[in-house]
């Protein structure tokens, strides 16, 4: 008989060992998030997927589930606390979507658009970040890095190469990679690793694949990020 | 001038005038929105000063002095201020310059082979200073409501307008919300 929490008053199975977005997602329950990926160990770090359990907001990616939690989600105070944490990522790079490769295929974008994003809200800090084009098949464009270490745990996991890290604290974060030189086309990344495409934001980008798919076709032009990761439809 | 009419001012900062265009294509809808509204300053009317409106809607966003006189302006004119389009609401793509040094990216567009002047930066008293970074219209006034795209559809831009005439709180559908 499986265990069972409750999402926003819905019951969700889940088994021992899984965290609540994981119960969440098998059981197609939409809880935002940016740095959460299925096929890697949760690193907790962009809080869009907080919730509130038995009273106490946590974070859903590496809280366990546990029998008979009581787990609010899709409320409008946390909706209203991600939506902020959303404006801060958006003001703290360089997010223009209109000249980025990413755009209708971004995560951070579609987040946004979920959320119901208007405007980023908060003044702009304009960082000065670099661009690294220096290999030949992969572009690395810091202004777009949201910092989910994403690329860094699927090299590390996956690839088996830490080609990718954080390195410094707070906003002088700063993602660097694991060359001599301290550029991208100095270590030993290949077009096929996993880190390569695991970014969800525009951040990593292949190159010569730029725009490929017409405005109007690509995943978040018709289909929110929600029914995109639960496999859901129009509702 | 019909005193019952919401009367409108529309300009373009640093921007493309893409989202005049875009206003443009919400096409045979604008024999029905003439009838509820009237245009102040605009492209559409040349009408050179902003005076007392009901909405004023911004596209582009501030990368030289004039700028911020043309929007306090705005703000000072109109009851209801709109952002419109992602360089009103973030700098947009004039603020992919916001990394670059002035004088570099200057050297780049006139003196460079190929450049616009032949060697030469236009330096005329008549042209408004530039400033070292794009900003975003709400860094510089309050905005009151944001319609973000690169541009706005037509349709976007209809239904906020509606919503807004009608005396709703503009939403868009999940389709007419994009930031590119």
């Amino acid at each position: 008989m499986s265990k069972t929490i409750t999402i926003d008053g819905l019951a969700v199975p889940f088994q021992e060992g899984q965290t609540i977005m994981d119960a969440a997602l098998a059981s197609g329950v939409y809880i935002p998030h940016l740095c959460h990926n299925p096929e890697f160990k949760p690193h907790g770090s962009c809080k869009l997927c907080t919730v509130n359990v038995n009273g106490r907001n946590v974070a859903s990616c590496t809280m366990p589930a546990v029998e008979g939690q009581q787990v609010l989600s899709d409320i409008a105070e946390l909706n209203a606390d991600r939506l902020a944490l959303t404006q801060m990522l958006f003001v703290e790079g360089n997010h223009l979507c209109p000249a980025c490769e990413k755009t209708g295929n971004c995560q951070l974008q579609a987040v946004a658009y979920y959320l119901g994003m208007m405007s980023p809200h908060y003044n702009h800090f304009y960082p000065q970040r670099e661009a690294d084009a220096s290999h030949p098949d992969v572009m690395l464009d810091r202004n777009r890095c949201i910092y989910c270490e994403l690329c860094v745990r699927a090299s590390r996991e996956v690839d088996g190469k830490n080609v990718f890290g954080l390195s410094g604290r707070g906003i002088k974060t700063l993602l660097v990679v694991n060359s001599a030189s301290g550029l991208l086309g100095d270590t030993d990344l290949a077009v096929t690793d996993k880190a390569a495409h695991v970014c969800p934001t525009g951040a990593i980008l292949i190159k010569r694949h730029g725009y490929a798919v017409p405005i109007g076709q690509r995943v978040f032009d018709h289909i929110t990020i929600k029914d995109v990761q639960t496999g859901g439809g129009d509702e | 001038m019909s005193e019952n009419k919401v009367r409108i001012a529309t300009c373009s900062l640093a921007g493309c005038f893409g989202c005049h265009m875009s206003l443009l294509d919400i096409d045979e809808r604008l024999f029905g929105l003439i009838e509820l509204v009237e245009f102040d300053r605009s492209p559409l009317t040349d009408i050179k000063r902003c005076g007392p409106c009901d909405i004023g809607i911004v596209e582009g966003g501030v990368c030289n002095a004039e700028n911020v006189h043309v929007l306090k302006e705005f703000r000072k004119n109109c009851k209801v201020l709109v952002a419109i389009g992602a360089c009103a609401i973030n700098g947009g793509v004039p603020a992919m310059r916001n990394n670059i040094d002035l004088w570099d990216c200057f050297q780049e567009v006139y003196c460079y082979e190929g450049g616009l002047e032949c060697g030469q930066i236009p330096n005329d008293p008549e042209l408004p200073l530039p400033f070292d970074k794009v900003h975003p219209i709400s860094e510089v006034v309050k905005v009151d409501y944001f319609l973000p795209g690169c541009p706005p559809s037509g349709d976007a831009i209809w239904k906020f307008l509606t919503d807004l005439l009608n005396g709703r709180e503009p939403k868009l559908d999940y389709e007419m919300l994009h930031f590119d």
